[in-house]
This record gives structure tokens, C-alpha cells and sequence, in this order.
């Protein structure tokens, strides 16, 4: 097998030294972390990298020479440097030459025999890739196919190729300490080397960050304790809560917010990034909230609005009635049975009276409570959207009514209906068994029964015809309200930050690398360039989604029209946990 | 050491094959596909344009030709970006893995690396497509449970 050096672009402009690093023997390949310079000690090498060692589970040891003819020709250093190998042994013993000025590099592994043979050892083709110590350091791989069964800190020495060599330089921040500029016995070169890097601002935010999470946990706590309180639990205010979306928007976010400021330290870096998703996503939803409430008050939306309000449902109210004035007469046509149909009429007609009623009676307290209304606006765009959605099932309550009068006459008559068509071919649904099974019927029971039948048959078009034309408004109504929740659901659960660590730090998130051919000369090693290959966006959003209400509608397309056939209720919008229909 | 050679893909286009031999151990393959022709550019935009002339006549709408011309400019774009593949480059390293570049014809790179460990087997598969049966270069991965190839990867386009 062709051995595998590789090596850290940071190093290729450091003086002459040992090259300190992990073999990895089953991949044959070496993974160089650090130079490191003369003069040394070699007792005190050994220490430091026992230390490194035992802090950080890494088989860090010596894996060879690493000479930068910079200055005049040097024999003498090359012998030094053979002799190393006598002192620090380690098969195969790795010699990286760099020649003055120009990019040629030459590069030999040998296999020491003892100290009686040079050179007369096997030696074997190397390659040289070259890697930016800094960036696979700070990634994140994110393997294509992630088996459910294995467990995420599964991954070691065993882990595929390229992973260990991240593994590895990810797990060797403790010879990353100290630098060549320090003043221990012990000169390194590392990535650090280039200038230590470190901000203000991060490290303030850190210190900062335990008492202010420590704070914020308390308050959640309390405001989750008094949510939780038995007053709310007595039954009719339970229902309301269950029903209205803003509290189950606002329960989410109390969750949200509780996981993030809990003083429990992440334990590995996809839970970091949830919080961090969480955190960003829950800004920018209190920002746009914010912006949305000052563009209200600036133009003095609330009253506006308040004013149209009432206007508003009374036309809808005028628009319904003039819909019923049609269904009562010959609508498109159609010859309607004329009692049903003003038995019909005439109901929901005093349910528009009432409504309109309501509406009129709540008129003096619409401004106030649009207003408080508008402030909870800082809460979230997401709070106020679902207020806008709760407002809005509201608002048409009675379409929802009318529905389902028009959907439970509806359905009874097509039992009745189907029922009774049994009946008249001589059959009966059994309930033992649940089939259709022959029955024989009395004179009197098929006399009946087909009467009934043909009543049934013969109202057929009137009822169906009231059902139709208030099942599309209710749909038109649960449309629009589906749209708002889907909105909700986006800002929700996009993961801005790791879309934004995408945009701006790519190699952080890592879905492999690439290779590159550096210039090639016979006789020299091949030389390659590593990059990191970034995560394309959308498995960024794939991996990273935040989990939302989950309120999506649990009906296919067949079911939903069988249902709608067959005149049973829908509730397209259920959260999760409540009762089936 | 590199070597070209010329063939023609399936629906007739001049396809090149380049061949580079860096060592002993690592070998590039590099596939240009056929150019955007002037004449097919001009049949698409002149068809959206004069459909969309027959529109304006019907509507009486200037905002239908501005919106025609923003479609071209817009479509044109993506399709470069996105559709047409310039070349590709199969890149082939000793006990690395196989790596597939695909360049498309506005410049963007994508890039695929499969490490060695990974790889079952590569094989020529045989497809049905309209009424000829064509022929395709493939990768077998490993799959983790069970030692059988899960996903066939294609590395060179038709």
C-alpha cells in the first residue's frame, strides 16, 4: 500500500525539526500535527508527549524529520537527522526534505532495521497531502448515510479514513497549548504559530453567559410553574387552550427557551447547534415582531382596523344572506324541494341574525382589545400570526356552524340512504361479522322501508346541495388558515444559524473533502491538496430543522375526499395528542 | 503523460476524453461534454418571445414583454448554473478513493469523494432508454449491515 503523509500547510515554512504526529496503521497513513524545533531534549519530548498523550487519547509519538534547507547545504544536519532515528524509534521513520527557494519536496520512509544497517532497509512510495490544520480542526463531518442503530459517539480509530484524520487533529487541542514563541523547553509549530487568535467580545460573552443563563432559567421556571398551576386545568379553559394555536405557539417557545438557558452544557456538537438554531430563531422572530408592531403604530393601523371590523363581518353576514335568499329560490337552475328548503333557510338565517347581534354587542371593546392584541406582538411574529389565525376562526365560527349542521344532515341521510338500499335489495350489514349478509324481510318492513327510501332519495338534492355550498366556505376558511400555520411553521423551524455557518464558514460544516493535484515532477512524491468539501444547502436544512408543533394534516388526498363523500367531519388542523373524531 | 481520444455520446454530441497519468499511483479522466450551440439559444429565446409578442397582442399589456425578457435572462442563467455540464474530471488516487468533479458551464464546481474502504466494485451496467439500450460506467458502494452494494453511482453523465 502507498503511504500517506499528511502534512499541515502551516508547517511548510517552519526551520528544520521532528515531526510530531499519529499513525494510523491501518489506512498506512500519517497524520502530522506539530514541528517541533531545536534545540531539544529528547527526555523532555517524550514527557510532553506523554502528557498529550494521557489528556487527550490520542497515540500522538515522534514520526520523523522534517529538514528545511533554507541556509547553506548542511551534511552535518543530515546525519543529526539520521541519528535521530536511532533515539525515537518508530516504523516507518519519515524523512521530509524541502529544498531552498523552490516548491520540490522530496520525501522517503524507511523501515528501521537496527542500528548496524543504513539505508538498506525497504523503502516505499509516499504521498504528501497537504491540509489547513486550522479548518479541519474546526469541522464538522456529516457522513452521507447515518445508520439508526450506531450510536454518534461510536466513532475511533475504526471510523473510516478521512474521519480519523479529523478525529485526530480534533482531539489534539492539547499540543495545540503551546507555541514555538513560548518559553518551555519544548519549541512547537503549529496552526497557533500564525498568530493566536482570540476575541474580546467571545470571551466577555463567555464569562458572562453562566450567571445570565442562571438567571433566565429561574424566571422560565417560575413562569412554567404558574402555567402549569390546577386553575388551568379545570375543563372549560383547558378546551379553549387546547383549541387556540396561540398557546400552543406559545408553549413551544417556553420549551424553546427553557432548553436553551438550562445550565447543562451540550453534550456533543448537534445538540450545540440546536440551541444555537434555537436561540437565532427565536431573535429574529422577537425583531420582526418588533418591526411589525412599530409599522402599526406608526401609521395607526389598530384603529383603522378596528374601524373596518365591524363593517367588515356585516357585509359577510348581508353576503351570506343573499347566498340563502338564492338557495331558498332556484339556485343555478335546480328545482329544490320547496318545504325543506324554507325549513332550511330560515334556520340559518336567525343563526346570521344572532352573529350579527354578537358583533354589534362586542363593538365598543374591539379597539382595546385589538391593541392589547397588537402588543403581544413583541412576543413574536409567530404569536401574532396565530393570534390572526385564532382571530380568524373566530371570526367565521358561524361558517363553521353551518358546516357542520349541513355535514351531519348530510351524513344521516346517507346512512339512512345506504342503509335502506340494502334494505330494498334484501340485504343487511351484520354486525357479528361485519359484512353484508341476505336477509329475509316482513311485507310490512320492505313497504316501509322502501317508502322511507324514496323519501330520502327525493330530499337528496336539496340537502346535498346546502352541504356543498357550505363545505367549499368552510375549506376556503381552513385555506387560509392553513397558509398563516405554514408561515408559522417555517420561521419556526428553518435553522438560520447553521445556514448563516454555512454561508460565512463553510468548511465548519463538512459533508468531505476533496483533493487537488499540486505541480508534479518525476521522481518527487505526489503531492496533493485536501479541502474541505462544504455541505450543500439544502441537507444543511435537512440535518438541522428544528422539530415545530407538528401540525401538519394527517389525511391523504383519497381519505379526504372520501370524507368529504361520505359527510363526515374533517379537522384538518389537530394538534398532536388530541382525540380522533 | 496525457492522451485524448474522441467518441460521440447518445444523442450525437462530440464528447472528448482526456487521459493523465501523475504517477504510478494517480490517474485523471476528464470528459468535455458538447458546447451550447448559437442555434439552438436562438430557437428558445426567439419561441418565448414571439409567444409572448402573441400575448401582448391579446392583452394589450407592455409588462408581458419585460416579463418575456426577464424569463430569458433568468432561465438562460439557471441553466447555466445549474443544467449544463461543462466537463468532468474522474480522479483516481491509490488506497485514497475515486473523486468526481462535475463543472458546469457557468464555472461552479461540484465534487464527489469516495474513499476507497468504501468502494465494492465498478462495473458497466446496461440501461434501457427510448428504444436503444445504452451503456454506463458505475460504482458499487458497500453497504454498512449487509455486504452488498446499496447505491450505484454513476460517475460520468450521458
Amino acid at each position: 500500500m502507498v503511504l500517506k503523509a499528511f502534512f499541515p500547510t502551516c508547517c511548510a515554512s517552519a526551520d528544520s525539526g521532528l515531526l510530531v504526529g499519529r499513525w494510523v496503521p491501518e489506512q498506512s497513513s500519517a497524520v502530522v500535527l506539530a514541528v517541533v524545533h531545536f534545540p531539544f531534549i529528547p527526555i523532555q519530548v517524550k514527557e510532553l508527549l506523554a502528557q498529550v498523550q494521557q489528556a487527550s487519547q490520542v497515540g500522538v509519538t515522534v514520526l520523523g524529520t522534517w529538514c528545511h534547507r533554507r541556509q547553506e547545504p548542511e551534511e552535518s544536519l543530515g546525519h543529526f537527522l539520521e541519528g535521530l532515528g536511532a533515539i525515537f524509534s518508530h516504523k516507518p521513520w519519515f524523512q521530509l526534505c524541502r529544498e531552498r527557494g523552490s516548491k520540490s519536496w522530496s520525501c522517503k520512509a524507511t523501515h528501521w532495521q537496527g542500528p548496524t544497517s543504513h539505508a538498506a532497509s525497504g523503502e516505499d512510495q509516499v504521498m504528501l497531502i497537504f491540509y489547513d490544520q486550522r479548518k479541519v480542526l474546526l469541522s464538522q463531518l456529516h457522513p452521507p448515510a447515518v445508520l439508526p442503530d450506531r450510536q454518534a459517539g461510536d466513532t475511533t480509530a475504526s471510523a473510516g479514513g478521512l474521519a480519523a484524520v479529523f478525529d485526530t487533529v480534533a482531539r489534539s487541542e492539547a499540543l495545540f497549548q503551546s507555541d514555538r514563541f513560548d518559553e518551555g523547553p519544548v519549541r512547537l509549530s503549529h496552526w497557533q504559530s500564525e498568530g493566536v487568535e482570540a476575541s474580546i467580545l467571545v470571551e466577555l460573552a463567555k464569562w458572562a453567559a453562566g450567571p445570565v443563563c442562571l438567571l433566565l432559567a429561574c424566571l422560565l421556571s417560575l413562569v412554567s410553574a404558574a402555567s402549569a398551576c390546577r386553575v388551568f386545568k379545570l375543563w372549560p379553559l383547558s378546551f379553549i387552550w387546547s383549541k387556540l394555536s396561540t398557546c400552543e405557539q406559545l408553549r413551544h417557545r417556553l420549551e424553546q427557551l427553557t432548553l436553551i438557558f438550562s445550565t447543562r452544557k451540550a453534550k456533543n456538537p448537534a445538540q450545540l447547534m440546536r440551541k444555537a438554531n434555537m436561540l437565532v430563531s427565536v431573535l429574529l422572530d422577537v425583531a420582526l415582531g418588533l418591526m411589525l408592531l412599530s409599522w402599526l403604530h406608526r401609521k395607526d393601523l389598530i384603529g383603522q382596523l378596528a374601524d373596518a371590523l365591524i363593517p367588515v363581518a356585516d357585509h359577510v353576514a348581508k353576503e351570506l344572506q343573499h347566498l340563502l335568499q338564492w338557495l331558498m329560490g332556484a339556485p343555478a337552475g335546480l328545482k329544490m324541494n320547496r318545504a325543506l328548503d324554507q325549513v332550511l333557510g330560515r334556520f340559518f338565517l336567525y343563526h346570521i341574525h344572532l352573529w350579527i347581534s354578537y358583533i354589534h354587542l362586542m363593538s365598543p371593546f374591539i379597539e382595546r382589545i385589538l391593541w392589547h392584541v397588537g402588543l403581544s406582538a413583541c412576543l413574536g411574529l409567530t404569536v401574532a400570526l396565530s393570534i390572526l389565525s385564532d382571530i380568524i376562526a373566530l371570526l367565521t365560527f358561524h361558517i363553521y356552524c353551518f358546516y357542520v349542521y349541513g355535514a351531519r344532515l348530510y351524513c344521516l341521510k346517507i346512512h339512512g340512504l345506504s342503509s335502506l338500499w340494502r334494505l330494498f335489495r334484501g340485504k343487511k350489514w351484520n354486525v357479528l361479522r361485519q359484512r353484508v349478509d341476505s336477509c329475509s324481510y316482513d311485507l310490512d318492513q320492505l313497504f316501509i322501508g322502501t317508502l322511507l327510501f324514496t323519501i330520502l332519495v327525493f330530499l337528496l338534492p336539496t340537502t346535498a346541495l346546502y352541504y356543498l355550498v357550505f363545505t367549499l366556505l368552510r375549506l376556503l376558511v381552513v385555506t387560509v388558515q392553513g397558509l398563516i400555520h405554514l408561515l408559522v411553521d417555517l420561521i419556526n423551524s428553518l435553522p438560520l444559524y447553521s445556514l448563516g455557518l454555512r454561508l460565512c464558514r463553510p468548511y465548519r460544516l463538512a459533508a468531505g473533502v476533496k483533493f487537488r493535484v499540486l505541480e508534479h515532477e518525476t521522481g518527487r512524491p505526489l503531492r496533493l491538496l485536501m479541502q474541505i468539501n462544504p455541505l450543500p444547502y439544502s441537507r444543511v436544512v435537512h440535518t438541522y430543522r428544528l422539530p415545530t408543533c407538528g401540525c401538519h394534516p394527517k389525511h391523504s388526498w383519497g381519505s379526504l375526499c372520501r370524507k368529504l363523500f361520505f359527510g363526515e367531519l374533517i379537522y384538518p388542523w389537530r394538534q398532536r395528542g388530541d382525540k380522533q373524531d | 503523460m496525457e492522451d485524448e481520444q474522441s467518441f460521440s455520446d447518445i444523442y450525437g454530441g462530440r464528447l472528448a476524453l482526456q487521459r493523465r497519468c501523475y504517477s504510478p499511483s494517480c490517474l485523471e479522466f476528464c470528459l468535455s461534454c458538447p458546447r451550447i450551440t448559437l442555434r439552438s439559444l436562438t430557437a428558445v429565446t426567439c419561441t418565448v418571445w414571439l409567444a409572448a409578442y402573441g400575448l401582448f397582442t391579446l392583452c394589450e399589456n407592455s409588462m408581458i414583454l419585460s416579463a418575456a425578457i426577464f424569463i430569458t435572462l433568468l432561465g438562460l442563467l439557471g441553466y447555466l448554473h445549474f443544467v449544463k455540464i461543462d466537463h468532468e474530471t474522474l480522479l483516481i488516487i491509490d488506497s485514497l478513493g475515486i473523486q468526481m468533479t462535475s463543472s458546469y458551464a457557468s464555472g461552479k464546481e461540484s465534487t464527489t469523494f469516495i474513499e476507497m474502504g468504501e468502494v465494492k466494485d465498478v462495473v458497466i451496467n446496461e440501461a434501457i432508454y427510448m428504444q436503444k439500450v445504452i451503456y454506463y460506467l458505475c460504482i458499487l458502494l458497500k453497504d454498512p449491515v449487509e455486504p452488498h452494494g446499496i447505491s450505484q453511482v454513476v460517475p460520468l453523465f450521458q
